[in-house]
């Protein structure tokens, strides 16, 4: 008996739906047993982690809070990954836009300047994200230099760049010297879709994102553009494509969504500028839009699911009493299956011989 | 037909290979369909058919590639099973794939180390290679980096580094698709001089007079199916096609006398500076091409045929606008979608990765060179059913064959994914068209329908200029021939002084002004 991988004469549509789901699936499994050699009920934790979170209205808000950002920024980067553009930065990006939304907020802090300040601040969010992103693009096409490694760097810059001025210029006066800028204005705050609830605006405009995307990807030939030149750099250039403005689209449109995905959540749920804002959003996005297939719908239910291990995680925190790092391993064994499984859509698996003979005589 | 029961009855000598009843199948597809297939020692065995035949698959499994579904192998009468190729060199089985697998910044004996178990030294292999070539006038310098070799010298290598095993059956597919005459019948003299020598050679070709030639048994396949086994010196090229394609195929019907008319695409003194370290630098380049002809352009792959399709193209961009005039306009600096707005259409060489996106659907294909100029985009967003109609179309009109209506481009086979890629832009109805060998490794079929097409459409008024290897091709269609040598382009002949022997001549640069160049000369021909 052998098993081999053999390429399907043609991508299987079915598996291509079907992949993240095995693989969500298969990673459940994993951690099942990985429960029980705890000495934890396996079945208790999937119940409190996938579950529970889905049974009580708060922590439903609380997804879609936590995947709002999650969202956001995966759809960006797929924009890149489709492209075969690896933007691994969206941290930084996702920082540089809160800072950038979050000097507008710090400067009219008290003021009562009007309502602009909001909207203001999300095009100074966006903006300054992009702006950031163009570094590393700008650095590939003029320079050559791998934007994989220098958009990841620049996660650190930001990251301290930062942290200076919440420690230094910025912080709040009043704050007992914690390292974080005034809460902000109502005027410069995300306002929230019910009263007394947490979910706000910042998801509906994630959603105009998602179809935004989907129509770009779907209908447009600047959308065939990114996916030629993901798929034929070749054909791509036969095609009229430009390799090196797409690098710099691309770059442009993801830094503008992590960046603004980091000001709504500045502005949205945290409500001032601390070191802690991020939290990784950045990078767990990457998982995100892998697990989505880099496809914009399947990115909003892979951010769902996502954040469902989240709050499923701190839930498990309290009942189960298991580190919140178990929510990091989960996800680790989930991007190692997804990334398994996708190879199922151009190969499948066949056993060879012997088992082959006996399914022969079977039928 | 009889020739089973017939061979079965004979008293030839034991088969070296026996293929029992081979079938193949991919989900639904039929590949194979109980093919029967002897191969004898000191034969060479033709094997025949149009693409999608079954040839690859059924050869692929000889060579242990992949697994039969059905039927069995039989070497030298006992059932063997081949679970890969190390099985089948162990056996004495050699084959010569129609794309070379090596290493370009290797050398000649590198790339042949990396194919042979370690067992032996690195100088010892150098040593035996050497030996190998020389013993069979296969004239290859063992430290040469493969990028510095022509088309035919990469093929010689992988027919070494088969010899270097010493099999008893040689598996050559296409050998001769990449090959001027000249080459090919030194190739020929090498396959003959095998076969004194007892091996077996199972030669896969589409080129029905070479087979005539060369081969002493023919087998032909259609459809997955085995529709004869012959001697091809008994058979006519015609009644050879005819049991391939399974009708009868029409000869391409050049009209007597064209008119050309004014010149639509010019080409003034293009030179070009090559934009990858293996590349071919384009010299003084000038040619016209009228409405209502077809020019040839000649040549042994690597002498700056890629350089000057690119420059034509609009990939890449000349020095001057004026190098290159469209319609009379001077189109040198301009981008491809801006020539392809003018009129001009462009098949590039590689069907597979430049004219297709792989693993795209052929409407996607048919959007990526008619995005430009065509309705299939308005207002930025792309309209599917213009897409699909464009498709349709080209289908119905190139009798392009495919499993479903949209699949992707690398599932058809070669054959039909050419016709698909010069429909495509032949029903756009270009004034001018630069293609990139059009039929290259295509079946006596789908060639039919693409230099027809070619020839209706200089019929119609359009400039047409055909970059292609194949000598055969160029002399059936062309009104004028030019010869590309080392990036220059000799003054076209007119079809009628285009001798076989004059062209081969030009082509290995034996023109006064290219001698001059000596130290090139002997850089890309080789030995």
């Amino acid at each position: 008996m052998q098993l081999v991988l053999e390429r399907r004469p043609e991508r299987s549509a079915v598996i291509a739906i079907a992949s993240p789901l095995i693989a969500v699936a298969l990673t459940i499994v994993t951690f099942a047993a990985l429960f029980a050699i705890m000495g934890k009920d396996p079945l208790v934790a999937i119940y409190v982690y996938f579950i529970e979170p889905l049974t009580d209205p708060f922590t439903l808000q609380e997804i879609a809070v936590k995947a709002t950002p999650l969202v956001m920024i995966a759809v960006g980067l797929a924009l890149c990954y489709i492209a075969n553009i690896w933007n691994i930065g969206a941290e930084g990006q996702f920082i540089v836009g809160a800072v950038c939304g979050s000097w507008l907020a710090v400067r009219t802090n008290g003021t009562d300047v009007g309502h602009w300040v909001l909207p203001a601040m999300l095009v100074l969010g966006a903006l300054g994200g992009a702006l950031y992103a163009l570094i590393p693009a700008i650095c590939r096409v003029y320079f050559g230099a791998s934007e994989i490694l220098t958009s990841l760097m620049l996660v650190y810059v930001a990251n301290y760049g930062m942290d200076y001025l919440v420690r230094g210029p910025w912080r709040d006066p009043q704050g007992l010297n914690f390292p974080t800028t005034a809460a902000f204005d109502p005027a410069a705050s995300i306002p929230t879709l019910f009263e007394g609830g947490r979910m706000h605006v910042g998801s509906i405009i994630t959603l105009i994102v998602v179809m935004l995307a989907t129509v770009l990807l779907g209908r447009t030939i600047r959308g065939f553009e990114i996916r030629v030149v993901g798929a034929a750099p070749r054909a791509a250039r036969f095609s009229g494509f430009n390799a090196d403005r797409l690098v710099l689209l691309t770059f442009a449109i993801s830094g503008a969504l992590a960046g603004l995905a980091g000001i709504i959540e500045v502005a949205g749920p945290i409500g001032h500028l601390d070191p802690g804002v991020s939290s990784n959003l950045g990078f767990t996005a990457i998982i995100v839009a892998f697990l989505g297939r880099l496809n914009p719908g399947g990115i909003l239910i892979a951010g769902l699911f996502l954040a469902l291990t989240f709050i499923g995680g701190e839930g498990a925190q309290i009942s189960l009493k298991v580190p919140l790092d178990v929510t990091k391993v989960f996800q680790g064994i989930l991007l190692f299956y997804v990334l398994a499984c996708d190879s199922l859509i151009v190969y499948r698996i066949r056993l060879l011989r012997s088992v082959r003979k006996v399914a022969h005589a079977a039928s | 037909m009889l020739d089973v029961s017939s061979q079965a009855g004979s008293s030839l000598p034991a088969p070296l290979l026996s293929a029992v009843s081979i079938s193949k199948r991919y989900g639904d597809f039929l590949a194979n369909d109980g093919i029967d297939l002897d191969l004898f020692p000191a034969e060479i065995h033709a094997l025949l058919g149009e693409n999608g035949a079954g040839k690859s698959t059924l050869v692929k499994v000889m060579y242990g590639l992949i697994q039969p579904s059905g039927g069995e192998l039989r070497w030298k009468g006992q059932k063997v099973v081949l679970s890969g190729p190390s099985e089948a060199r162990a056996l004495g089985i050699g084959m010569v794939f129609q794309h070379f697998s090596l290493f370009e910044n290797l050398t000649v004996a590198e790339n042949v180390a990396l194919g042979l178990p370690p067992k032996e030294s690195f100088a010892a292999i150098s040593a035996r290679l050497a030996e190998t070539a020389r013993l069979y006038g296969l004239p290859l310098d063992p430290k040469r980096e493969v990028w510095r070799l022509s088309v035919g010298e990469r093929q010689r290598i992988e027919i070494v580094r088969a010899l270097m095993q010493n099999p008893k059956l040689l598996i050559l597919d296409e050998p001769t698709a990449v090959l001027t005459p000249q080459e090919a019948d030194q190739l020929f003299i090498v396959l003959e001089r095998l076969k004194n020598e007892g091996r077996a050679i199972l030669y896969i070709s589409h080129k029905l007079e070479e087979v005539k030639r060369l081969c002493d048994t023919a087998t032909i396949l259609r459809l997955g199916k085995k529709v004869a086994t012959c001697n091809p010196r008994q058979e006519t090229a015609a009644s050879l096609a005819r049991m391939m394609v399974g009708a009868e195929i029409g000869e391409v019907k050049v009209p007597a006398a064209r008119t050309a008319a004014a010149p639509r695409l010019l080409i003034h003194k293009l030179t070009l500076e090559p934009d990858d370290p293996h590349g071919t630098r384009l010299k003084d380049i000038t040619l016209e091409v009228c409405g209502g002809e077809i020019v040839g352009v000649a040549g042994v792959a690597g002498n700056g045929q890629d350089e000057l399709f690119a420059a034509l193209s609009g990939e890449r961009h000349a020095a001057s606008a004026g190098a290159i005039v469209i319609d009379g306009r001077a189109a040198g600096h301009l981008n491809v979608n801006d020539r392809r707005r003018m009129g001009a259409a462009f098949v590039p060489e590689e069907r597979l990765g430049h004219g297709t996106a792989p693993r795209m659907k052929l409407s996607e294909n048919a959007l990526l060179t008619g995005h430009a100029a065509s309705g299939m985009v308005k207002g930025g967003f792309i309209s599917k059913i213009a897409m699909l109609a464009h498709v349709d179309r080209t289908t119905k009109s190139f009798d392009v064959r495919k499993a479903k209506r949209d699949p992707e481009a690398v599932s058809l086979s070669g054959g039909n994914l050419q016709k698909f890629v010069v429909g495509r832009e032949i029903l756009r109805d270009p004034g001018i068209l630069v293609v990139s060998q059009p039929t290259w490794g295509v079946d006596a079929g789908a060639a039919a329908v693409i230099r027809q097409a070619l020839v209706d459409l200089a019929g119609r008024g359009s400039a047409v200029l055909v970059i292609s290897q194949d000598l055969d091709e160029l002399t059936e269609i062309a009104d004028r021939i030019a010869v590309m040598f080392h990036g220059k382009l000799s003054p076209p002949l007119e079809a009628a002084q285009a001798t076989r022997e004059r062209l081969g001549l030009l082509m290995g640069g034996a023109d006064p002004a290219a001698r001059e160049d000596e130290e090139e000369a002997k850089h890309a021909v080789g030995a």
